[in-house]
């Protein structure tokens, strides 16, 4: 599955120095706004003690945001591979939802616990989720596909009502709240090591993620050419579970990210799924810096969570996809 | 008054028809009305065709309002504190009748919207809520404060303010859905979708816009805002039971061009009526509802989905006339009733909308599941 110098008939061949020459250029752009957002914020950095702030501080969360960005959005490309949906993402199947119920029910039979432990308890629920979600989807004759995430979405919020309900009568409603909120204040040294477990996860996506497309165009499909249909699906509901339960946990939800980035890049570079792997994280990245220096200078020296930038973002890019899909 | 002549003319030559037993009896047949046995023909049409759906109606509104008033007399006097006849016990009697106020008029709102917003989007699975009304309306409460902001909480309150943005939410309501609804996208799972996500995105702008006002005072905000059922904001009362009494009354008396409407375009067209008017003014007339509902007890996504679905299972009927005081009946029931059974034995009044979400939201999820369909 490895094949490289294997062109598809895109018409690429003949012009491989331009998509490499692309993508450094795409590297560079977010080593820069990387930068940027280490020097972005409130504390000055050449005072004193500036520099012990800036890698207490400033270096986790931005080493935070690549990581988070980069995920989510893989997930994102994941959960739309699999479901050969171009709506599907973690906050439109309720899967974001179901990680938050799972944190807070962890937070409430074992108070005290440690984050690892929290963690353990929202990616089972992630996973339980968006195993819901996908018997939802066997149940549904789809029409059309754009029920789907509307039944997603829907799901969510009974989910969500349902753990607005637990944190109501367990006091918790204001952690519910500030977990949610994804934002990348709290994000401090000792406080993010674990998201470096979503490296782990893009690696493996990174090599299997041909499957995803076979195993999208369905069970019968991918049978035929030799693939363990059950396995992969179960793979990759693992790593979306995964993923969404680590974010969540250390930073919040982060709406619509997974389906913003996927679009917008196969919108500009088409559906080449293997050059557009690192393009999908690229942008990833920088869509989560860009809304998070926003968040932090607009009302300095106050913050605005990030989740609430992209939700806006996320509302107008969605709507225009479906405008644009209804004229084409 | 012309319709009303042409409608007449309509039926006489119907009746006459009927009288001569080709054709099934339609609504207004005097010798139908006066003799039943004729009329005992399956062929019969009109809103409520045999008399065993007629004593089934009569028996539901029944079963319904002694529901309601049972309930209601429940909230007002079950476990008072205070001695029997007291002040501090009238005074009590006092606080939760506020909250019964509310929950009529909360009832009242989501019942007449929703009910008319499906019609006029010939779905019964969307709801004004669903569609983002209620974060349209946060939205512009937000934006007031926002752009007159520097009062702050101090704007929001107020008849000039709430008038102000009562209009703002019409305004906007016609311009969005009228764009959403005006066919161009022909489809209904997009405009649903679009609808869905525009909410999101209101709310998320709404949030954004209140942290840009002063984070100090974000939860002082939001909390003064927006009520829930327990902790109604009933500042605005006075101004809401009138318009609310208005808008419910105006849609009434069009209830039969809403029957009308619910045939879809094409025959609502043939028949002689402004499809598009129509649609528009309906609209407009919820927005106003929504916004009234919203501003009394913040969104709540899923009961005018519960109280609509439930309320088309029990009538079965086409009738607006029959429909909305179904719907209306249910919907104070409902609130009431999680109301009465959290507060009391639950201790958990603050829960009572999260609850109606909770089974609204189930409601709908085995309503597509059943369906299979939207």
């Amino acid at each position: 599955m490895t094949v490289t110098d294997v062109k598809t008939r895109s018409g690429i061949r003949g012009r491989s120095a331009a998509p490499k020459r692309a993508l450094a250029i795409g590297i560079i752009l977010t080593i820069g706004l990387v930068t940027a957002s280490l020097f972005v914020g409130v504390y000055d950095i050449s005072a004193e003690g500036g520099a012990e702030m800036f890698f207490i501080t400033r270096v986790p969360r931005t080493i935070a945001l690549v990581l988070a960005g980069a995920a989510m959005s893989i997930a994102g490309l994941v959960m739309q591979l699999m479901t050969q949906n171009r709506f599907v993402e973690p906050s439109t199947t309720g899967t974001t939802e179901w990680a938050g119920l799972g944190l807070l029910t962890t937070m409430i039979l074992f108070p005290g616990s440690p984050i690892l432990v929290r963690m353990i308890g929202a990616i089972i629920f992630a996973f339980v989720g968006t195993i819901v979600f996908f018997m939802f989807l066997r149940r549904v004759t789809l029409k059309s596909s754009l029920i789907v995430p509307i039944v997603g979405i829907m799901l969510g919020a009974v989910v969500g009502a349902f753990s607005t309900f637990l944190a109501l009568q367990t006091d918790m409603l204001q952690n519910l709240g500030i977990w949610f909120a994804g934002s990348f204040t709290t994000v401090v040294r000792g406080r993010y090591e674990l998201l470096w477990i979503v490296i782990v996860l893009l690696i493996i996506v990174f090599l299997i993620a041909d499957r995803f497309t076979v195993a999208g165009l369905g069970k019968d499909v991918a049978t035929n050419v030799g693939l363990n249909y059950g396995a992969i699906i179960f793979t990759g509901i693992s790593i979306v579970a995964a993923v969404t339960g680590v974010v969540t946990v250390v930073i919040g939800a982060l709406p619509f990210l997974g389906l913003i980035v996927p679009n917008v890049v196969s919108l500009f570079r088409g559906d080449n799924l293997r050059t557009n792997l690192p393009w999908v994280a690229l942008v990833g990245i920088w869509v989560v810096t860009v809304s998070d220096i926003i968040g932090r200078t607009i009302i300095m020296p106050f913050e605005v969570p990030v989740s609430l930038i992209l939700g806006v973002l996320g509302a107008i890019v969605f709507v225009f996809l479906l405008v644009r899909q209804r004229r084409g | 008054m012309a319709e009303a002549v042409q409608e007449r003319i309509i039926i006489e030559q119907a009746c006459e028809v009927h009288r001569a037993d080709t054709s099934p009896a339609p609504l207004a047949c005097q010798s139908c009305r006066a003799n039943p046995k004729r009329c005992a023909r399956s062929g019969c049409s009109g809103p409520i065709v045999t008399k065993r759906q007629r004593v089934r109606y009569v028996a539901i509104v029944s079963a319904l309002t002694v529901m309601a008033l049972a309930l209601a007399f429940a909230v007002l006097t079950y476990d008072n504190g205070m001695p029997f006849g007291s002040e501090g016990y009238w005074r009590i009697v006092s606080m939760r009748a506020d909250s019964l106020i509310v929950m009529v008029v909360v009832a009242a709102c989501q019942a007449f919207a929703t009910v008319s917003f499906q019609t006029v989007t010939a779905n019964r699975i969307i709801t004004p809520s669903i569609m983002g009304f209620e974060s349209l309306y946060i939205a512009i409460q937000t934006a007031v404060v926002f752009v007159f902001g520097a009062a702050g909480v101090t704007m929001v309150a107020g008849t000039g303010q709430f008038v102000l943005q009562v209009l703002l939410m019409v305004g906007f309501a016609g311009a969005l859905y009228g764009w959403l609804l005006s066919g161009r996208f022909g489809n209904m799972h997009i405009m649903l979708l679009v609808g869905v996500v525009i909410g999101g995105g209101l709310g998320a702008l709404s949030t954004f816009m209140q942290r840009l006002l002063d984070p100090n005072e974000f939860d002082v905000l939001t909390a003064r805002l927006f009520g829930n059922l327990s902790n109604a904001d009933t500042d605005n009362l006075p101004l809401v039971i009138p318009t609310v009494i208005v808008v419910s009354t105006i849609l009434w008396f069009r209830a039969r061009r809403l029957n009308v409407l619910a045939l879809g375009r094409d025959v609502c067209s043939n028949l002689g009526m402004n499809h598009r008017r129509e649609t528009m003014i309906i609209l407009l007339l919820v927005s106003i509802l929504m916004a009234m509902t919203t501003s009394l007890v913040g969104p709540m996504t899923f009961l005018g989905f519960l109280i609509a679905t439930l309320a088309y299972s029990l009538t079965d009927t086409y009738d607006h006339r029959l429909i909305y005081p179904v719907a209306f009946l249910l919907g104070f029931v409902v609130l009431s009733g999680a109301y009465f059974i959290l507060r009391n034995f639950f201790y958990a009044g603050g829960a009572v909308t999260v609850i109606i979400e909770l089974i609204g939201g189930l409601v709908f999820l085995v309503v597509i599941m059943r369906k299979g369909r939207l």
